[in-house]
């Protein structure tokens, strides 16, 4: 289960929305062993693309340094979709670097923006719930 | 003489140094400390370099602050008070 704060989930539906026509994407931390998210980080989408997404590399360190100071670790990644289903697409699947981390989608094919969180370990898909923590 | 220097690894790739989060390796280059890590811990081989001696695409790697794609890549020189740091490199579609 993924965890997020009402504040972290309308700040990533917020992301993807400005970002249109565009994917958005960034960078989700927890406490290391939980999926209780703390902290959001908007990054740069280094492929300006509405079909493709690529995380900025020096959002990457940044993010990562930035966690590590504060006591969490980078759990999840997201991107949104802009004309398609949240759900992992082929290239999601083949580029997905590690079995541990969420890869959370967030599309806005339709009027209302749709959130999902799932693994992806050696190229098989399982969804898992996303909980809204009201703190 | 060899440089040692400080390498950060990123969480997927720990389980292959023995559960480190930072190791010390060897080297002049990107390469060499490259090489120098494969040698310690051979379960690295091929999530670092490819089999044609690029860099491999699902990482990024760093000097410092500074992706090292964009300075001389697997050829980028490294001093005894440099940190390289390896992460992801996360895309897709």
């Amino acid at each position: 289960m993924l965890r997020l704060t009402d504040a972290t989930y309308t700040d990533m539906v917020a992301h993807a929305l400005d970002e249109l026509p565009n994917e958005a994407c960034g960078l989700l931390a927890a406490v290391p062993g939980t999926a209780k998210v703390e902290r959001l980080y908007r990054c740069r989408n280094a492929a300006v693309s509405s079909r493709r997404y690529e995380v900025d590399s020096r959002d990457m360190l940044n993010a990562d340094r930035d966690a590590e100071d504060r006591g969490l670790q980078i759990v999840a990644v997201y991107h949104s979709h802009t004309h398609t289903d949240a759900y992992p697409s082929p290239t999601d699947v083949k580029q997905a670097p590690d079995p541990t981390w969420r890869y959370v989608l967030v599309s806005l094919k339709d009027a209302e923006p749709v959130v999902r969180s799932y693994r992806i370990t050696d190229g098989a898909i399982t969804e898992e719930p996303v909980e809204l923590d009201r703190r | 003489m060899a440089i040692e220097v400080e390498v950060r690894l990123p969480t997927v790739l720990r389980q292959n140094a023995g559960g480190q989060a930072s190791v010390k390796a060897n080297g002049e280059t990107v390469g060499e400390i490259f090489d120098d890590l494969v040698r310690q811990f051979p379960l690295l081989n091929g999530q670092l370099v490819n089999d044609d001696g690029s860099m491999h695409k699902f990482i990024n790697v760093y000097r410092n602050d500074d992706d090292v794609r964009y300075l001389d890549k697997l050829d980028t020189a490294v001093g005894a008070d440099d940190v390289i740091s390896i992460l992801p490199a996360v895309a897709g579609g």
